[in-house]
């Protein structure tokens, strides 16, 4: 209730601000302008934790664009808008596919190299027209009227700005959102349910390098004029304050970042010297240090405060059933599993020697052994996070041996991860609800137009059954990171069902569990495992497996130590002197 | 283009080549130490250029004020940090070696001005004011950082650099200055002509370089600053504190800036802003070093030099444009040919 | 007439929202072993990172009759605790013998001369590090890595020692050598607090013993006593029975 007057009183005050005076409309229409590129820096830095200084860089670009189209080519503006926009695409897809695949660090950097470089050559190209820049630009037509007029480009950048604060926020409530937000838990959790962490991240980075696009071919038709200053790497410096001020996690903060800059800009712009005696951008001292101190004490920006001050966040109706497609789990007894002759080395290390087990369907099979033995590698030799030297790995009929991980999800395995991964901020419901990814296909243009609701619909409610079926109904709106870890683990395993597997993997289940809680989960395993699911769980804890799983099978140094019923390998001389040790 | 051409212009990148090495190998032991991307590393450049440049004129340099300014800020932060601890038994000591040194510099500098002592008196000086506002930086705006991420460190670092061209702006004002050269020795081999400026270059650049190997290598200090690059939890756990290390890596990243902006202040003119270019130019050695590989890094920024002196010859304009454009093509080799690991934060 | 070396009461960790240790109480007397064994996950490795200022934590830990709150992880290590974890943190690019070196690094600020037979002396103790001394650490086997670890660690000349796990992954017979070593070193005056999954092994080289389960100390006793109680026999000296020593469900119990 309180949201909803909030957001009216800020329509009103945006549609009354023109009635003040003409450099109210020149601020607002800068903020609103800010605000856009803004947002899209927000997804990028705040949720999916990669940046860029190039934002200002990417404006420029459209800018220019279509500067030139529409001077020197008479182009319609709509036109060059077109241009703009895979100019822009092309740009921000080339700089992701370069540098998103090594470490975080390296996009930030290469838009600062880029966008410099981009602004010694929009001032040095005669047909750019140097730093003189390009005048008389043409404006915008719309419904056969000419946008000259600063009140009615005010409102129609403010509209713009309004669309892609909606388009953002259903963005990252939906299938591939959530998957963008969950790239913070890590991107091997989210490639474990079939998307690619890469193609994500580049999504995100060419989402924010359009809006920055959309801002430039804007405020080109605003001014009618360009010239290289406002497009250098200092402005780029400068929406990333923005969003620091403002709030880097929330959608909101863009907005409130962009107007405290803009304004504090233009006030400082007017002290400062005359209290220094000097012209010069003295902000920039102060921006400096103001950053600094909210990195150090207050991360969530300013908005970090007013959310703070606001009621939470309604939770969103569950329907009751969901008809997901649900795949046929494969007969009882049939081959599902075979891992023959798999061999992972490190170096000259042999971490996995000649492994080779099965597990047919229906069974929960247990890989035990002392710590050090391998499993985990086994473990992840299977799921694909390791690609392995030397064996293969079936899956059904199908060898799975050199596939990645979103490949082999895809083909129906799902796992769980020995440290707990889920996003903390999240409810243990939307952590659930990543499981689905592979389940829905709406893509990023139906998400932001909120086409994908009644998938969406689905995705919860699926979700939802799976925490009912899993006993964890109560927690489902409390945020993942206040749960206890036995209940984390548990949404864990929610999560893998969301998936709709044909084989659960489960490293480590039962670590840090409390007696009780151990129990449970093994009496869900068992249910599970009635329900026709395979299960093959990692664990060191004997006692958790002897009356849980079907067979076991016993790692020691990277090998097959014994295989068989959990009563035979209780009195195996071997396991138990593995087990035990001796002095 | 004749051979005169050729090593005319060779020779215009090998020094400022000399220089981006000097840079590089900072940006990387910084990294390393730290995880800091030292963006604001330029500004020491510019620092070192205009101190000296104003000791000659025997004006008050500003970053003297700047380092006793800084020196209180950080004083009050250990206030604030030890008694909210309750180590307060320590503050005297702590307190002692933070604020006593720039006072003593800053009366130092005082004394020495009216003197003129000879230019390498002034360069000794200029290091002694320069160097201690590495380590006040790292402890006033990074050390409280020092669990965050790299993102926010780069952020951070940006945010500091930011501040510092605003207070060379200040202090400075927009004048560019050039220092004297070391010598006007002209030597001339063959048709050549050698200025004495970039011979000094040449021997200052390789003697610190190898000064810097032998300390990394052979002393026990110079590996412990190491192993914290390696494994910053291990360092600990041998009791080798990563504050101290960071404190130590901003004292040598800032010493190297100021002396790059000493040799290279006889060549170009050094403006307020000037050194974040020049700072930047030895991050892309550092980047085709992978932020890791100290020859790496000194072959790429030689290699920044030479690119930069031959295209301000064929495409003057164009030349800060393809030096930084250059960065794109070594990602992408960086990108294929190394072994990459998903960074998780 | 023995002297407290380490006196742990009331110990809490967290990870967040969760108890990783709760109202832990320990001793550690001058000159003798004491083992903590329990169930993966039961919080030992948090224990030890915890008394070693890694992770923080609620509660009094006194070394050598020093409160040890607020004191960094290089002080701790100037005054004489040293934690082997249980990942090892060698300096993987750099040398054997400059691994060795670092590990006596507080001492090198004092000006301790003595740095050069103490690396002789951990050349003695295994000589295959001396055999490996120029080689980089990240190619040693794992048996060698876990000798340079406890090498490195030797060289600080710790008076309490924490091993996390030092037979993790080793063969047999490495293990064998590996605790055999460590049971020599009290004769050598270094006190160890020892965590071992390995637990019979545990008890056989310790003197006295904890078990840790759910971040709680469950039992403690002499190690002689502990490998005698019928419940640590159940549980981690034998396989079978039906659960742990004391869940959270049954009364506690402590020796």
């Amino acid at each position: 209730m309180i949201r909803r007057v909030g957001f009216i009183l800020f329509l009103t005050l945006l549609a009354i601000v023109p009635l003040f005076s003409p450099y109210y409309i020149t601020m607002g229409s800068y903020i609103g302008l800010y605000s856009i590129v803004a947002l899209g820096l927000v997804l990028l830095t705040g949720v999916a934790g990669l940046t860029s200084f190039g934002q200002a860089a990417f404006m420029g670009v459209a800018a220019y664009t279509t500067a030139i189209l529409t001077v020197n080519y008479d182009w319609s503006p709509w036109l060059s808008l077109i241009i703009a926009l895979a100019l822009t695409i092309a740009i921000a897809f080339i700089l992701g596919a370069i540098t998103l695949r090594m470490g975080g660090h390296y996009l930030p950097l290469a838009t600062i190299a880029w966008g410099i470089s981009l602004y010694f050559l929009f001032g040095t190209i005669p047909a750019l027209g140097g730093s003189t820049g390009i005048p008389d630009i043409t404006a915008l037509q719309l419904f056969g009227m000419e946008l000259r007029d600063e009140k009615v480009f005010y409102y129609l950048i403010w509209v713009v700005c309004l669309v892609a604060l909606w388009v953002s926020t259903n963005l990252l409530d939906s299938r591939e959102g959530r998957a963008i937000r969950a790239l913070k838990g890590g991107v091997s959790m989210v490639e474990s349910f079939g998307a690619s962490g890469l193609r994500l991240k580049n999504i995100i980075f060419i989402y924010s390098a359009v809006l920055a696009c959309l801002a430039g071919w804007l405020y080109a038709h605003m001014m009618l004029f360009v010239n290289p200053s406002p497009f250098g790497l200092g402005q780029g410096i400068e929406f990333l304050f923005m969003i620091v001020i403002g709030g880097p996690f929330s959608l909101w903060g863009a907005i409130a970042g962009s107007t405290v800059i803009t304004l504090l800009k233009t006030v400082l712009q007017g002290i400062l010297p005359k209290l220094i005696g000097q012209t010069g951008n003295f902000e920039i001292i102060v921006f400096g240090i103001m950053i600094v101190v909210v990195l150090q004490w207050m991360r969530g920006g300013i908005w970090s405060l007013v959310e703070r001050l606001l009621p939470p966040k309604p939770n969103k109706p569950i329907n009751d059933s969901s008809n997901l497609p649900q795949r046929i789990q494969p007969a009882r007894g049939e081959p599902l599993l075979k891992v023959d002759t798999v061999t992972k080395a490190y170096g000259g290390l042999l971490a996995v020697k000649k492994m080779s087990f099965e597990l047919f369907a229906g069974e929960i099979v247990g890989l035990i052994g002392p710590n050090g033995a391998g499993k985990s590698t086994m473990f992840n030799l299977i799921s694909g996070e390791l690609p392995r030297t030397a064996g293969n790995i079936y899956f059904g009929s199908e060898n799975i041996s050199g596939m990645r991980p979103p490949q082999i999800a895809r083909r129906g395995l799902s796992r769980t991860f020995q440290h707990v991964r889920l996003i903390p901020g999240m409810t243990a419901l939307e952590n659930v609800m990543i499981g689905t990814y592979l389940r829905t296909n709406d893509g990023i243009l139906a998400a932001g137009l909120r086409l994908n609701q009644a998938a969406e619909a689905q995705v919860r409610a699926e979700a939802a059954r799976q925490l009912r079926r899993v006993g964890l109904e109560e927690s489902m709106f409390v945020p993942a990171g206040n749960l206890s870890l036995g209940k984390q683990r548990i949404v864990e395993i929610a999560r893998a069902l969301c998936a709709d597997p044909v084989l659960l993997l489960l490293d480590e289940p039962a670590a840090g569990l409390r007696h009780l809680e151990k129990q449970e989960l093994a009496r869900l395993l068992s249910d599970l495992r009635g329900e026709g699911l395979s299960v093959l769980v990692v664990e060191h804890d004997m006692e958790f497996l002897m009356n849980l799983v079907d067979r076991i099978v016993v790692m020691e140094f990277g090998e097959k130590l014994a295989e068989g019923l959990p009563k035979e390998i209780r009195s195996n001389p071997a396991v138990l002197e593995a087990y035990l040790g001796g002095v | 283009m004749d051979l005169q051409t050729i090593l005319i212009l060779a020779q215009d990148g090998l020094t400022s080549g000399a220089i981006y090495v000097l840079i590089a190998v900072a940006l990387i032991l910084v990294f390393g130490i730290t995880r800091v991307i030292l963006i604001p590393h330029g500004e020491f450049v510019s620092f070192g250029a205009l101190t000296l440049a104003s000791l000659q004129v025997g004006v008050m340099p500003g970053t003297v004020w700047l380092l006793l300014i800084l020196a209180g800020i950080a004083s009050i932060m250990e206030t604030v940090r030890l008694l909210s601890s309750g180590a307060g038994k320590e503050l005297p000591g702590v307190l002692a070696v933070t604020l006593v040194p720039p006072l003593v510099i800053a009366a130092l500098v005082k004394f020495c001005i009216p003197l003129h002592l000879p230019l390498g008196w002034q360069i000794l000086l200029t290091m002694l004011i320069v160097t201690p506002l590495g380590p006040l930086v790292y402890r006033v705006a990074f050390r409280p950082l020092a669990d965050a991420t790299v993102l926010v460190l780069l952020i951070a670092a940006v945010a500091v650099h930011f501040v510092l061209v605003g207070l060379g702006l200040l202090f400075f004002g927009a004048e560019g200055v050039r220092t004297p050269p070391f010598s006007d020795v002209q030597l001339t081999f063959g048709t050549l002509n050698v200025s004495g400026q970039s011979l000094w270059v040449y021997a200052i650049s390789f003697v610190f370089i190898a000064l810097l190997a032998w300390f990394f290598s052979r002393t026990l200090y110079g590996k412990a600053l190491r192993a914290v690059a390696f494994n910053r939890n291990g360092a600990r756990l041998v009791g080798i504190s990563p504050h101290l290390a960071g404190t130590f890596s901003f004292a040598l990243a800032a010493a190297i800036g100021c002396l790059s902006g000493i040799l290279i202040g006889p060549i170009t003119t050094i403006y307020y802003d000037s050194g974040f270019l020049i700072g930047l130019k030895g991050f892309v050695g550092a980047i085709v070093g992978g932020m890791v590989s100290y020859p790496l890094a000194a072959l790429g920024a030689l290699m920044v030099g030479f690119l930069e002196s031959y295209s301000s010859f064929w495409f003057s304009g164009y030349k800060d444009a393809i030096v930084f454009a250059v960065v794109i093509p070594i990602l992408l080799w960086r990108s294929l040919s190394s072994v990459h690991y998903e960074e998780e934060e | 007439m023995t002297e407290r070396l380490l006196t742990v009461r009331d110990l809490n960790v967290r990870y967040g929202k969760v108890e990783a240790v709760y109202r832990a109480s320990l001793n550690v007397d001058r000159g003798t072993i004491v083992s903590v064994i329990g169930p993966n996950g039961a919080g030992k490795s948090t224990l030890l990172n915890a008394l070693m200022g890694v992770l923080p934590s609620q509660g009094s830990v006194e070394f050598c009759g020093k409160d040890m709150g607020n004191v960094s992880i290089e002080r701790r290590v100037a005054q004489g605790l040293c934690l082997v974890p249980e990942t090892r943190e060698l300096f993987a690019q750099m040398t054997v013998e400059d691994n060795l070196e670092l590990g006596a690094f507080t001492r090198y600020r004092r000006g301790d001369k003595g740095i050069r037979q103490s690396l002789d002396k951990v050349y003695e103790l295994f000589p295959r590090l001396q055999q490996r001394r120029t080689q980089i650490a990240g190619s040693l086997s794992g048996g060698e890595r876990q000798m340079l670890a406890l090498g490195r660690a030797l060289m600080s000349q710790p008076t309490l020692l924490m091993l996390d796990e030092p037979s993790l992954g080793l063969a047999p017979l490495i293990v064998k050598e590996i605790l055999h070593t460590i049971s020599d070193l009290r004769s050598t005056g270094v006190s160890i607090l020892l965590i071992e999954q390995n637990a019979r092994a545990a008890l056989q080289i310790s003197d006295y013993g904890y078990v840790l389960e759910n971040g709680e100390i469950a039992l403690e006793g002499p190690s002689a006593d502990l490998a005698n109680n019928p419940r640590v026999i159940e549980s981690y000296l034998g396989i079978g029975g039906d659960g742990t020593v004391s869940g959270n469900d049954a009364p506690q119990e402590k020796g």
